[in-house]
């Protein structure tokens, strides 16, 4: 029966609310400025009068706060999504300049095999040796040292994109390389050498797209750990600054007031940010298992 | 096979010389080392004298060799926050991350292993499908977060566990131990089982898509028509191969565990190297952090010197090539 | 004793079904009965998807999941299996069925040693005490003749070669004496020569221990060659079964008469081989098309060179940062011609160099010594654009050649536009149509993908890919190792019929003599990376004159041996 067909070619449940989820997270974060109920960033509108009111739902809440306020008194479902933002866009912003770097580094050192393959993957491993939130904190730390509040403020975004890229790289250039000789080894791409077609456009026309697949899955999974990780450092200090706070800033300054009793401006933002990540990992999870059952498993 | 080695030694000392060479840049260029060791409103005078004594005023190069010669015996300069030598700071936490990493390494074999093999074998059973699940919100939700609801439920309202600090300490010669009294083993408890989770979840997926691989070759159907019992061949035969790769994503993991130890020790007050780390960072006390990263890269090293040579014991194709 | 009469395996209305997703089932055995008596070697034929290897993984209760045995009987030594549960309760495989696989290289476990992997049957089934065991496995270990069997009782598999380790297979097949084995293609992984060493040895055990064999293979020589008696099998259906004589010399069912005439004859060289022609006007227009436009390539005479080797010699070796790796020389001072028009065959057992011959003239090898002169132009590391146009080449693997993400009509239009042969995309797709035709393929097949293909469509399309670009020289490797008999036959006569109709040269790899006898014009045999002997096909064949081109002669299995034909040299 035709309905029955469709309904096995549609992904899981899970898959679907997933995708529904972060659906509602990406408009949320493109239109953050119109739906947040106040700005953050302008000290006009808020007030320490409304400072450390627990959520509506709760005894003492106030319909006003959705999910309370902070110490400062500032309404945290706008604080979440502007958080919810930055960690967004730093996370696709690592994720894409990884996956450049990795793909193209990945199609060279499979492609061309012996020497420039030797020295692209020697370099990788070396870089993958130091994980990526030891030397976040490094360039953190030394950033510190060396650069002024302002400056180091101004750059937080573009550091933290850059510490998170340049460990992840290797995870695309490794997969794109193992798929890359794979596909040489393919008698498609011998007939496409032996037609006489340049290496550039074997690589651009044939190989990429059929390992585009794999790149895409990695990719998704990868976003997932970018968000992580930019998180984490944002918690331990070496990430966003107070002022402009990601998602993992914010649970860092809920983290001192975990002990007043004050669980929700730490455990809001955390619950934001596992539905997220949780969000992209059902989806890069069912992908994987779809299109490539192979992948390593993270 | 020895040439395998000394190829991987080769390697081993290049990477480090990479590593021994930003440690060195670190110390030298980054912050003003001088400033750091005088009092404040030093005489110019005083400043160059602390340049000599330091040896700033040679060539790079020598600095380079002075500072090589320097690792090589064990000193790793003077923390700024702390005035005492890095070397005695490093050892003195070293006991901490050690205790911590080793509990948690075991809790998560020992849970990862017999999961990922059920989930490859009973894909069906209620157990795996709550597993696949589980390792999926695992997966999602950051050590720190983990660690923060665990302090939130477990220590500030039920009270049951503390949130942070190695309890009381049994000195055992050597070092400080946690494991001899009471108080010790509770505050192990929230931060293992933390770092555990992160690395059971990895575990246990790994187990679960190698095992799986492996079923499904020849050998494992020729042994099923020889008509071995099954608990043989998934026991002996099947677990076997499957956990070759375990033992090197262990060793290419390290770093990962490192990481998360700095996260877990942090969220717990740990008082390990990962917490003196971050404190460093903080300061920023950069002898402490050059010297953290040359811990790193040696231990680096050295497990995946490990990993290789358990290899060539575990896998006999390379032993005889 | 094993009872002479009571058969070792027998099988009445065996059917195996798949119940699909979509809630159909797929029958993939079909009611079969099949006999086998105590010493008989009962050969399974057809060709894939024909359901022989379900029939071999029922016996050895290794039915792949949803598969189910949906009805009849198998009796296996006088025992019975368990029709209800599909499991083979009261008969042990491993015990009562022995199994060899067709991969020697992958049926034994890489990390445990032959003994224990020998030992562990026996030691589950027999209870035997490890020493026994042991004892035992040695004898098993001379009696499929293993040299230095002490010693290598403690190797691991990686250390034997493919065929001691198919020795070993067998070995652990008989471990626990069982009556009947169930042996899936168990020399399709192997050259010719140790191939022949292998069916002797199955042959000698049958004879010797009494042991009932079911033969699953696709190649008609080596049933010729041992099997008893014979079953071949059509979409699930035995069409006809018989003793290896009659059913080889005389088939009577239709389809059993196509699939053995498509078996190409070593001791004959045939015009055409006689298989259902799909040749249509529509496929003779377009090849008419496609010379008229190759007119510009056949200047010159027929006696013209196309291609000279001389002291050709090609080396591998991995070169990493570290290290030097040691050189493998593959080939080693190879000189021949290929002729205007002609075919001309290289043929070898795996590893002799072939192939690396082939790809070092189309240009995927860089050569270390001696000279390739192709059309009056000395060919090194860099080609001119025109050389490369008129050297195209078909490679092995169907389902590997095309590109799964490109459709048919741009693959083939994709060389024709970038050697600027047709002056708009219309034309390119105008002139790969022609080219679709010309293969006997509809000239709608082009705006599919590859994956809507079987592997025979998928090679015609790969060789109106070659085309496209009005080559003078085809390379082609190995065009019909991985296909079946029948569609083998088929895409033979394309390559004669394309040859005389578009006048084309080819270079023309393969294991297989019989092939190279049938298509051939002249041939080398290779040998470890050196010509041993080069000749006209007729002479090569009825006067070899090299000991290696004799034995290789001998021992390849052939139909024609039991039809009672000798070979010259034989």
């Amino acid at each position: 029966m035709a309905t029955q067909s469709l309904m096995r070619r549609l992904p899981p449940v899970s898959v679907m609310i997933a995708s529904l989820v972060l659906l509602i997270m990406l408009i949320l974060v493109i239109f953050a400025p119109l739906i947040a109920p106040m700005d953050p960033r302008d000290v006009a509108s808020y007030s320490l009068m409304d400072m450390e009111i627990p959520p509506a739902f709760m005894e003492g809440g106030d319909p006003r706060f959705l999910l309370g306020t902070d110490n400062q008194g500032r309404d945290l479902v706008s604080v979440i999504l502007f958080g919810l933002r930055i960690s967004v866009v730093i996370g696709l912003g690592a994720v894409i300049f990884a996956a450049v770097l990795g793909v193209v580094f990945g199609l060279v050192a499979g492609f061309f095999g012996g020497m420039v393959d030797s020295i692209v993957m020697r370099v990788a491993d070396i870089f993958v040796s130091f994980p990526t939130i030891l030397v976040a904190l490094l360039i953190s730390g030394i950033a510190r040292a060396q650069l002024s509040a302002e400056t180091m403020l101004a750059w937080a975004p573009l550091v933290l994109i850059f510490s998170i890229a340049i460990n992840e790289w290797v995870q695309y250039a490794r997969t794109v390389r193992a798929s890359t000789m794979v596909e040489i080894a393919r008698d498609y791409v011998r007939a496409a050498k032996v037609i006489g077609l340049p290496a550039p456009r074997i690589m651009g026309r044939h190989i990429l797209p059929n390992i585009m697949s794999s790149v895409m899955v990695i990719a998704t999974i990868n976003l997932a750990g970018a968000i992580l990780t930019e998180a984490t450092l944002s918690f331990l200090g070496a990430g966003m600054p107070p002022t402009y706070p990601s998602l993992g800033t914010l649970i860092r300054i809920g983290n001192q007031f975990l002990f007043s009793g004050l669980w929700w401006i730490a455990v809001m933002p955390a619950t934001v940010l596992v539905i997220l990540v949780l969000a992209v990992n059902v989806i890069g999870d069912y992908l994987r298992d779809h299109f490539n059952p192979k992948l390593m498993a993270r | 096979m020895i040439r395998l080695f000394s190829v991987r030694l080769l390697q081993a000392i290049l990477v480090m010389v990479a590593v021994t060479a930003i440690a060195f840049v670190m110390f030298r260029f980054v912050g003003d080392p001088v400033a750091s060791m005088v009092r404040e409103g030093a005489t110019q005078a005083e400043k160059d004298a602390v340049r000599v004594a330091l040896g700033l005023d040679k060539p790079v190069a020598m600095q380079f060799a002075n500072f090589v010669g320097q690792v090589l015996t064990g000193d790793l300069g003077t923390s700024y926050r702390y005035q005492q030598p890095v070397t005695t700071l490093l050892l003195s936490r070293l006991p901490a991350t050690l205790e911590l990493v080793i509990v948690a390494t075991v809790l998560a074999l020992s849970l990862g292993i017999p999961l990922g093999v059920l989930c490859a074998l009973k894909p069906n059973a209620f157990l795996s499908r709550l597993t696949q699940s589980a390792t999926l919100v695992g997966i999602s939700m950051p050590t720190f977060v983990t660690g923060l609801l665990l302090i939130l439920i477990f220590a500030v309202n039920l009270r049951w566990l503390p949130s942070s600090g190695r309890g009381d300490l049994v000195d055992i010669g050597l070092w400080e131990t946690g494991f001899l009294s009471l108080s010790g083993l509770k505050s192990l408890i929230l931060p293992s089982i933390t770092l555990a989770l992160f690395q059971l979840t990895l575990i246990m997926r790994l187990v679960r898509s190698e095992m799986i691989d492996v079923l499904s070759s020849d050998y494992i159907r020729f042994a099923f028509a020889r008509g071995l019992p099954r608990p043989y061949i998934y026991g002996r035969l099947a677990l076997r191969n499957a956990l070759m790769p375990v033992v090197t994503v262990t060793g290419l993991q390290i770093g990962q565990l490192i990481a998360f130890a700095i996260v877990t020790e942090t969220v717990f007050q740990w008082p390990g190297m990962g917490l003196l780390f971050t404190n460093a960072v903080g300061y920023p006390d950069v002898p402490v952090l050059a010297a953290y990263l040359l811990f790193v890269g040696f231990l680096f090293v050295m497990i995946n010197m490990i990993v290789d040579i358990l290899y060539t014991f575990i896998d006999p194709r390379l032993r005889t090539r | 004793m094993t009872d002479t009469t009571r058969p070792v395996l027998d099988i009445r209305n065996l059917r195996v079904e798949y119940p699909l997703a979509n809630g159909n089932t797929l029958v993939a055995v079909k009611d079969i009965d099949l006999m086998i008596r105590p010493g008989e070697i009962h050969a399974l034929v057809g060709e894939s998807g024909a359901g022989k290897t379900t029939v071999g993984n029922a016996l050895m209760g290794l039915l792949q999941a949803p598969g189910k045995i949906a009805a009849g009987s198998i009796v296996i030594a006088g025992k019975e299996i368990n029709l209800r549960t599909g499991r083979t309760e009261g008969i042990v495989p491993g015990r009562d069925v022995g199994a060899i696989f067709q991969d020697p290289m992958t049926s034994l476990n890489p990390l445990f040693t032959v003994e224990s992997q020998l030992c562990e049957g026996m030691l589950t089934h027999l209870k035997l005490s490890s020493r026994e065991a042991k004892a035992r496995a040695l004898d098993l270990m001379k009696a499929v003749g293993i040299p230095e069997p002490e010693r290598r009782l403690g190797s691991y598999p990686h250390q034997l070669s493919g065929g001691q380790r198919q020795r070993v297979v067998i070995a652990t097949a008989l471990a626990c004496n069982p009556q009947l084995i169930v042996a899936d293609e168990p020399t399709t992984a192997l050259d010719v020569s140790v191939q022949a060493q292998i069916l002797k040895l199955i042959r000698d055990l049958a004879d010797e221990r009494g042991v009932g064999v079911l033969l699953v293979t696709h190649n008609m020589g080596v049933v010729a060659e041992i099997a008893d008696r014979v079953t071949i099998m059509q979409n699930g259906a035995v069409v006809e079964s018989g003793s290896t004589r009659e059913v080889l010399t005389a088939p009577k069912a239709p389809y059993a008469r196509t699939l053995i005439g498509a078996v190409p004859p070593i001791d004959v060289r045939l015009e055409r081989l006689p298989v259902p022609s799909e040749e249509t006007q529509v496929a003779l227009d377009a090849r008419a098309s496609v010379r008229r436009k190759n007119a510009k390539s056949e200047t010159g005479n027929r006696d013209d060179m196309v291609l000279s080797v001389r002291d050709l010699a090609v080396e591998y070796g991995a070169r990493s940062l570290f290290r030097k790796a040691s050189v493998f020389k593959a080939v080693k001072g190879v000189s021949f011609d290929v002729r205007r028009g002609e075919i001309f065959g290289l043929v070898g057992e795996s590893g002799c160099g072939k192939t690396t011959v082939a790809n070092t003239i189309a240009g995927l090898v860089t050569q270390s010594g001696g000279s390739i002169n192709f059309q009056g132009t000395a060919l090194g590391g860099r080609r001119e654009k025109s050389v490369r146009q008129s050297l195209q080449m078909v490679f092995q693997d169907p389902y590997s050649a095309l590109n799964p993400r490109l459709r048919i009509n741009a693959a083939i239009a994709e060389p024709i536009l970038f050697y600027k042969l047709a002056s708009s995309a219309d034309e390119a797709r105008q002139d790969a149509k022609t080219l679709l035709e010309a293969v006997g393929l509809p000239a709608d097949a082009g705006t599919r993908f590859a994956h809507a293909f079987s592997g025979g469509q998928r090679q015609r399309i790969a060789i109106a890919r070659a085309l496209g670009p009005r080559p003078s020289l085809l390379i082609c490797d190995e065009p019909t190792s991985a296909l079946d008999v029948s569609v083998q036959a088929q895409l033979l006569n394309l390559l004669k019929d394309l040859r005389d109709l578009a006048g084309l040269s080819m270079l023309f790899i393969s294991h297989d003599l019989a092939v190279i006898r049938q298509m051939c014009d002249r041939v080398a045999v290779m040998k470890a990376g050196e010509i041993v002997e080069l000749a006209d096909t007729e002479t090569l064949f009825t006067a070899p004159k090299h000991e290696y081109t004799r034995e290789l002669l001998r021992l390849a299995p052939s139909v024609e041996r039991i039809l009672g034909r000798e070979l010259a040299s034989a």
